[in-house]
C-alpha cells in the first residue's frame, strides 16, 4: 500500500516538472499598450485574433483616452501608445525619443438629434453645425435649417446642445472639422479633446451624450459611428467640401481616406475632417497607434512589428465588420515602408 | 498589556499593529505631498486667480476653477438644506418614538441605503429623477421663472437634480450618525425630564439639546460626504462650467471635472490644474470631515463625565 502511494506521489512529481519545463519553453512575449477608447473595440479583436495565430505573444490594452495614450507613451510606460488626435508638436517634443505614427483604420463621428415629430433624416451644413454649438441658432426653425431642410416640418422648439464632459478622441475629431468650417468657432473655441464649451450639456462618455439628447426634446449632440450604428440612431447627413450631403457609413468614410491618401505627409500626421472628393463622409478620422522610432526592448519590438504587418493586411478585413472602415491600399503601402525605420537592432 | 509581563509575541504585535496604523498616516501626507507636488505648476503660473477666475479653457491653457468651487458648495449646501431636518426626523424617530419592533428594520434600511454604489443612484438619477426635474421646470409659471433661482433653460439636468440626488445619498450618512448621537444621551436625562411632568415633545427637545453638537457633526459629516460625491452628480449636473444662482441652469462641481477630464488631459498645465482642484477638495473634505468627527467625539465621550442637569438648567442654557 505504502509503495503504491510513492509511486504515485512520484508520478505527479514528474508530470509536473514535465509541465513546468514545458511553460519555460514557450516564453510568453507580453507587450503593453494604452490610450485612445474609440478604436478599443476593434484592437481587443486584433489582440485577441493575433493571440490565436501567435500563442506566445501577448498583448494588453488599457483603453483609458487618448490623452492618457499620450502620456503613457511619453513616459515609456506603455510600448506603445493610442490616440484620436495627432499628438501637437510640443507633445512629440515632450517625449524622449522620435515617436512615429501608424493610422490603424478610420471611424467618425455623426450628429444624433430629438426633434419630436421629425423623423426624416436631417442635411446639416458646417456652418449650421458650428453655429448651432456656437450657439447662435438656437430654434429648430432657424431659416439657415429649414433652407437646407426643405419640406421637413421643423418646429418652433429650442434648440439643446449635448457634448461629451469628458476629454475625448470623439470631442477631437468633431471640433476639428468645426473649425475648419467656421473661422468663428477657430479663434473662440479651438481644438482639443476638450474645449471650452460656448452652450450646452455635457454628457460623459458617447452614453452619456446619447441619454442627453434621447431625453431631452429639442437636443442634439455627436457621438461615433460605431455607436450611433450599435444603438440604431437616426443621425444626420453633413455636407463636404464638394457641396454634397453625405450620410456616415464604412463606404463614406473609406472614402475619405482614400481622398485623403494621395496627399498624405510622411508621418502620416493629417487630419481628414470637412475632406471633398466625390462621396466623402467630412467628420471622418484617422485613429493611430504610436510607436518609439528606436524602442528600447528590441524582442517587443521584433514582435510587434511583426503584429503590425499583420494589422496593416490580414486584420484590416475584421473592421468593416466592427463599424470601422479599413485603411486604404496606398496608406498601407506607405505605412509598411515607415514600419522599417523602426530600429529593431 | 499592563507593563511587565510583556512577551516576545505581544511585543511583535504591538509594534506590528502600530507601524501599521504608522503607515496609514503616512499615507494620507504622502497623498497631501504628492497632490502639492504635482500642482506646483498651475500653482506658480496662476498663483490665486486660479480660485477667483471662472474661465475653464484647455485649449489655450487659462485655468479658473471658481465655477467648480462654486458648483460643489452650492450643490452640497441646498442638499444640507433639505437632508438635514429629513435626517434629524428619521433618527428622533428612530431613537426616541419608534416601537421596538420597527427600529431594527429601519436601522438596516438606513445603513443599507449608505451602502449603495453611487453610480446606481446616478443611473436612477438620470432615468428617473432628471425627467421628473424636468416635468416640474415646465410646469413652472412665466412670472416665477423671471426670480433668478429659477431662470434658465428647462433640460432637467442641472443644478437642482444634483443637489436631489446628493440629498439623498446624505440622509442616510446624516440620519444613522444622529441617531448615534442620539443613543449616547444618557438615560438620566430624559428620566429627570419626565420626573418633572414634561411630555414626550419636551423630553425629545432635551435630548436634541444636549445632543447639539455631535448633530451639528452629523450634519457636517454628510456635507463632507456631499463634497466629494462624484459619479452620481456628474451624471445629472449638466457639466458646463458657468456660475449661475439657478437651480434650473447646468453647473460643475470639482470632482466631476476630474472624473472627466483627467484621462484625456494630455498637456502638463491641465493635468496641474485638475491636480490642483483635487488638492484642495482634499483638504476641505479632510478638515470638514475632522471638525465633524471631533464634535460627534467629543459629544459621545462627553456622558461618562458629566452629571446630567435639571430640564430648567439645560433650557435656560439654550435661551
Amino acid at each position: 500500500m505504502r509503495n503504491m502511494k510513492m509511486r504515485w506521489r512520484h508520478v505527479t512529481l514528474a508530470v509536473g516538472l514535465a509541465l513546468a519545463l514545458v511553460t519555460v519553453g514557450l516564453a510568453k512575449i507580453s507587450i503593453n499598450g494604452g490610450g485612445a477608447t474609440f478604436p478599443y473595440p476593434i484592437y481587443s479583436k486584433w489582440f485577441s485574433e493575433y493571440n490565436k495565430l501567435h500563442p506566445d505573444v501577448e498583448i494588453n490594452y488599457q483603453s483609458q483616452g487618448s490623452g492618457f495614450g499620450i502620456q503613457q507613451i511619453q513616459k515609456q510606460a506603455v510600448f506603445f501608445g493610442a490616440t484620436d488626435g495627432p499628438m501637437t508638436p510640443e507633445q512629440l517634443l515632450g517625449a524622449p525619443g522620435k515617436i512615429l505614427h501608424f493610422p490603424t483604420v478610420l471611424g467618425a463621428d455623426v450628429p444624433v438629434y430629438n426633434i419630436p415629430g421629425v423623423t426624416a433624416e436631417l442635411k446639416f451644413t458646417g456652418a449650421v453645425l458650428a453655429d448651432i454649438f456656437l450657439g447662435k441658432i438656437t430654434k429648430w426653425n432657424d431659416p439657415q435649417i429649414v433652407k437646407v431642410n426643405p419640406g421637413v416640418p421643423l418646429p418652433n422648439m429650442d434648440v439643446t446642445v449635448a457634448h461629451r464632459s469628458d476629454g475625448s478622441g470623439t470631442t477631437y475629431i468633431w471640433v476639428d472639422y468645426l473649425a475648419k468650417v467656421s473661422p468663428e468657432w477657430k479663434a473662440k473655441v479651438g481644438v482639443a479633446t476638450a474645449v471650452n464649451w460656448p452652450v450646452g450639456l455635457g454628457g460623459k462618455g458617447n452614453d452619456g451624450v446619447t441619454s442627453l439628447v434621447k431625453q431631452t426634446p429639442g437636443a442634439i449632440g455627436y457621438v461615433e459611428l460605431i455607436y450611433a450604428l450599435q444603438n440604431k440612431m437616426t443621425y444626420g447627413a453633413v455636407q463636404n467640401a464638394n457641396g454634397e450631403f453625405i450620410a456616415a457609413n464604412v463606404v463614406s468614410v473609406t472614402a475619405a481616406a482614400a481622398e485623403a491618401a494621395a496627399k498624405m505627409p510622411a508621418d502620416f500626421r493629417v487630419s481628414i475632417t470637412n475632406a471633398g472628393g466625390k462621396g466623402v463622409y467630412p467628420v471622418s478620422s484617422f485613429t493611430w497607434i504610436l510607436l518609439y522610432e528606436n524602442p528600447k526592448d528590441k524582442v517587443m519590438a521584433k514582435t510587434f512589428v511583426d503584429f503590425m504587418n499583420w494589422m496593416l493586411v490580414d486584420g484590416q478585413k475584421f473592421a468593416p465588420g466592427l463599424g470601422y472602415a479599413p485603411l486604404p491600399a496606398q496608406v498601407v503601402a506607405l505605412e509598411k515602408e515607415a514600419l522599417k525605420k523602426i530600429k529593431l537592432q | 498589556m499592563t507593563g511587565k509581563k510583556t512577551s516576545v509575541g505581544d511585543f511583535l504585535f504591538n509594534t506590528g499593529t502600530g507601524v501599521f496604523a504608522l503607515v496609514l498616516v503616512l499615507l494620507v501626507a504622502a497623498i497631501g505631498v504628492v497632490l502639492c507636488i504635482q500642482s506646483m505648476p498651475t500653482i506658480r503660473e496662476f498663483g490665486l486667480n486660479f480660485w477667483r477666475t471662472q474661465v475653464w479653457d484647455p485649449v489655450s491653457g487659462e485655468f479658473g476653477a471658481l465655477p467648480f468651487i462654486w458648483g460643489t458648495l452650492y450643490s452640497s449646501f441646498i442638499a444640507i438644506l433639505i437632508a438635514a431636518p429629513i435626517s434629524i426626523g428619521v433618527a428622533i424617530f428612530i431613537s426616541e418614538l419608534c416601537p421596538n419592533s420597527l427600529k431594527q428594520p429601519l436601522v438596516f434600511l438606513t445603513e443599507l441605503l449608505a451602502t449603495v454604489p453611487s453610480i446606481v443612484y446616478g443611473l436612477w438619477g438620470v432615468f428617473v429623477l432628471v425627467p421628473a426635474v424636468r416635468t416640474v421646470q415646465m410646469w413652472f409659471p412665466d412670472w416665477l421663472r423671471t426670480v433668478p433661482f429659477f431662470s434658465g433653460p428647462r433640460n432637467g439636468v442641472s443644478m437642482l437634480s444634483a443637489s436631489l440626488i446628493l440629498t439623498i445619498m446624505v440622509i442616510p450618512f446624516t440620519s444613522s450618525v444622529a441617531r448615534e448621537v442620539l443613543k449616547a444621551v444618557p438615560m438620566a436625562q430624559r428620566e429627570t425630564a419626565y420626573a418633572l411632568g414634561a411630555t414626550r415633545w419636551e423630553v425629545t427637545r432635551v435630548a436634541l439639546h444636549y445632543a447639539r453638537v455631535g448633530i451639528v457633526g452629523a450634519i457636517m459629516l454628510g456635507l463632507g460626504r456631499a463634497f466629494g460625491e462624484t459619479m452620481a452628480v456628474t451624471m445629472v449636473i449638466g457639466n458646463n462650467p458657468k456660475m449661475s444662482l439657478s437651480l434650473f441652469a447646468p453647473q460643475y462641481t470639482m470632482a466631476a471635472v476630474i472624473a472627466n477630464e483627467f484621462t484625456e488631459a494630455a498637456n502638463d498645465l491641465h493635468v496641474s490644474a485638475l491636480i490642483e482642484i483635487g488638492l484642495v477638495l482634499f483638504i476641505v473634505t479632510f478638515a470638514i470631515n475632522a471638525a465633524s468627527r471631533m464634535l460627534i467625539w467629543g459629544m459621545t465621550h462627553q456622558k461618562r463625565q458629566t452629571v446630567a442637569m435639571p430640564v430648567k438648567v439645560v433650557s435656560e442654557q439654550a435661551s
